[in-house]
């Protein structure tokens, strides 16, 4: 089994210990895992802003870097659901396909292929999930608050094997954090109150570290805790999962 | 042209009232969720009453023509209107045959959107909103800001001030059911004297040709069994096949919009009383060419339940006004560009595409994904911000070579740990305003990897 390594631009760029965690992570699980050089982005920013044509060639660099692989992995529900659902406005060639069915979140390539049914990390602290949108509503990795549909939260799943973790309960469970790519910028009132609300919900509970299965929610909300000099830390999920210390 | 988040920046300024706004349709989207979570079989009657509207769109000439020809035969007078001025036209020339110069009105958001109170203000008819919400903004001579809850964006403070000027309450008070007694007792005389009475409605049957109509406060049954003419005006896409799916959506409807069990009345109109007339004015106004539109056309599929509104985290923080028509929220966000692309254009980028709406839609509308497909048109058209179309070609470019993604990741983190804060922190930075930008490392992932595993 060969898996691509994808790492979303801005975790490349801004939290590259969130990619290290990731290919820490897979290689502790003996996977053979491969960082295609030369890879960028994959097109959502360009799209979610009207501009999927422009997004095209990013499309097509991402499946020629990746359709050799029988996995294709990220730590991001975000880009996973961008990958599977909007590249079908390419020519649906049978490496697209491959790609498209192939590409995964990290937590569905741990629990869904990998069968992970433990794990050697511990992280004794008041954790607040954050359940990103696209991974929750998108990718269907949990159960959300508006259907009455009762399926098992893979990221959850994942967070109970750490040792001395303690998840705590929103009041609030499943709303977004107000990011939204570049509604974060168009909308910057809403956005910022929206961040504000969520780390109050946290902070309410005792939070002491917000998780997330996107680090793009994890900056926005990382940027108003600092701003406002909280002491609350964000991980992201593979961080934890690999067994960071804070 | 709307500016959203111009609006929205302005609603939010009042932290507390938005909190309090928040808050108010937080809990009744979890009203929603409790009333929906003892209907074992919910997700499946979502399903159902999708499949049904699905079943309507595709044959819905075929439907109106039966809805028709049944009315016709109950008796029924049946007017078809292409657009808002032939349906203001139509009830005005009802309204005149019968001498009317007060009109009673129960809620109908497709009246709000012909804007008929103007029209017939114009021609010197009273028309008086008897639901109690319809009646505070009509007082107040503003638009609703939510479609189940016209008011929701007023305090009790704020009513017990209007009521004191317009209804002479007692100065200060604010107690609900000392402000509702009074608005009853002023809507019973209009009642009484009403000469005609108007109606929305929330489902027509094609196969018995008559109209029901919900409410909870029994004031479309009152002004129609009052007065000698009735008249209920309908969208085209208010049909359902048969009596029997009515109780589909019965189910639904009330445990989305406010999570009860069902409206308090539930009222079926097939036929004039006698002596009376009753009317039908059947609307397009915009709807036949939203059907034409593949991407779009099951927008119509909407029962006006509001829980998208109910649901939207941006519109909870905005409020209703702050989009600038009728039908606000997701739902509108979906309707308006096909009304006019360019003076919506803001609307489909007033959402995060959390998705939240489309989860909780009891007829099943992919609305984010038709928020998407709406922010693609207007790019193609052109009406992005001339700044924000530079900013995405020139992403666009770099993205798709390795070696610029790089150079430019490299200059930008940099940039963010050398230069000092004001260059950062200005007012062009819309991100830094009211929060840091992420602390930016020496080293890539890229970077990392290059050393460490190559
Ligand atoms: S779009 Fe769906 S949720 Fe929104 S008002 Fe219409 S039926 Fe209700």
């Amino acid at each position: 089994m060969k898996v691509g390594l994808f790492i979303p631009c801005y975790i490349d760029q801004f939290y590259p210990q969130v990619g290290i965690a990731t290919l820490e992570l897979l290689e502790k699980l003996d996977v053979q895992v491969e960082f295609p050089a030369n890879q960028t982005c994959c097109g959502q920013p360009l799209a979610n802003s009207g501009s999927e044509q422009e997004a095209e060639p990013a499309y097509h660099h991402f499946v020629d870097l990746f359709h050799h692989f029988d996995h294709i992995v990220m730590p991001s529900g975000s880009c996973t659901y961008h990958v599977r659902k909007h590249y079908d406005r390419i020519e649906q060639t049978a490496e697209v396909q491959h790609v498209r069915k192939n590409t995964l979140d990290l937590s569905e390539f741990l629990l869904d292929v990998l069968n992970l049914q433990s794990l050697n990390a511990r992280f004794p602290y008041k954790v607040g999930l954050h359940q990103s949108c696209h991974g929750l509503r998108g990718l269907r990795l949990g159960p959300d608050s508006e259907q009455n549909l009762s399926r098992p939260s893979k990221i959850q799943t994942l967070l109970n094997m750490v040792d001395g973790i303690e998840l705590v309960d929103l009041s609030r469970p499943d709303e977004c954090c107000g990011f939204g790519g570049t509604f974060a910028v168009g909308e910057p009132a809403i956005s910022v109150k929206m961040g504000k609300d969520r780390i109050a919900d946290h902070e309410s509970k005792g939070v002491e570290v917000i998780t997330a299965g996107d680090m793009s929610c994890l900056m926005h909300l990382e940027g108003i805790i600092r701003r406002q000099g909280k002491q609350m830390k964000v991980k992201h999920l593979a961080e934890i999962l690999n067994g960071v210390q804070l | 042209m709307i500016d959203h988040a111009e609006k929205a920046a302005e609603f939010i300024r009042d932290e507390p009232r938005t909190d309090w706004h928040d808050e108010s349709l937080w809990f009744i989207r979890h009203k929603r969720d409790k009333a929906s979570q003892d209907v074992p079989e919910w997700e499946q009657l979502r399903e159902l009453a999708s499949g049904i509207k699905d079943n309507v769109l595709s044959e819905l000439d075929h439907y109106l023509e039966q809805f028709e020809a049944n009315a016709l035969q109950n008796g029924v007078q049946v007017h078809w209107a292409t657009d808002a001025a032939e349906h203001n036209r139509i009830v005005h020339s009802i309204l005149k045959k019968h001498g009317v110069s007060r009109m009673v009105k129960s809620k109908s958001m497709l009246t709000e959107e012909c804007h008929l109170n103007d029209f017939l203000a114009e021609q010197g008819i009273e028309v008086v909103d008897t639901d109690l919400g319809e009646r505070i903004i009509q007082l107040r001579e503003e638009p609703p800001s939510h479609i189940v809850l016209p008011a929701i964006h007023l305090k009790k403070e704020e009513i017990g001030a209007l009521f004191h000027e317009k209804l002479q309450t007692r100065e200060g008070a604010t107690d609900p059911g000392y402000l509702t007694e009074a608005a009853r007792g002023h809507l019973r005389q209009k009642f009484v004297e009403a000469q005609a009475a108007l109606t929305g409605v929330n489902f027509a049957i094609a196969e018995t040709g008559g109209v029901v109509v919900c409410t909870n406060e029994g004031n479309a049954d009152m002004g129609v069994h009052l007065a000698p003419v009735q008249i209920h005006c309908m969208g085209i896409e208010k049909i359902i096949p048969k009596a029997e799916h009515l109780g589909v959506f019965i189910r639904l409807l009330a445990r989305s919009a406010t999570g009860q069990p069902s409206t308090i009345y539930t009222a079926h109109h097939h036929r004039p009383r006698p002596g009376a007339e009753m009317h039908i004015v059947i609307v397009d106004n915009g709807r036949s060419a939203q059907l034409g539109r593949s991407d779009f056309r099951n927008s119509l599929k909407c029962i006006r339940c509001g829980a998208c509104m109910n649901t939207c985290p941006i519109y909870r923080r905005s409020g209703g006004h702050s989009y600038g028509y009728t039908i606000p929220g997701p739902i509108g966000s979906i309707l308006t560009p096909g009304i006019d692309l360019k003076a919506y254009s803001d609307l489909p980028f007033a959402s995060t595409l959390c998705g939240s709406c489309s989860d909780v839609c009891p007829v099943k509308i992919n609305i984010h994904e038709q928020l998407f497909r709406w922010r693609q048109i207007i790019a193609q058209e052109g009406y992005l911000p001339s700044g924000k179309k530079r900013a995405l070609a020139w992403f666009g470019k770099i993205m798709a070579r390795p070696a610029w993604f790089r150079f430019t990741g490299k200059v930008a983190r940099l940039a963010l740990r050398i230069l000092p804060r004001p260059f950062l922190y200005n007012r062009f930075n819309e991100w830094g305003k009211a929060r840091e930008l992420p602390e930016a490392p020496r080293e890539s992932f890229q970077e990392w990897y290059k050393k460490n595993r190559r």
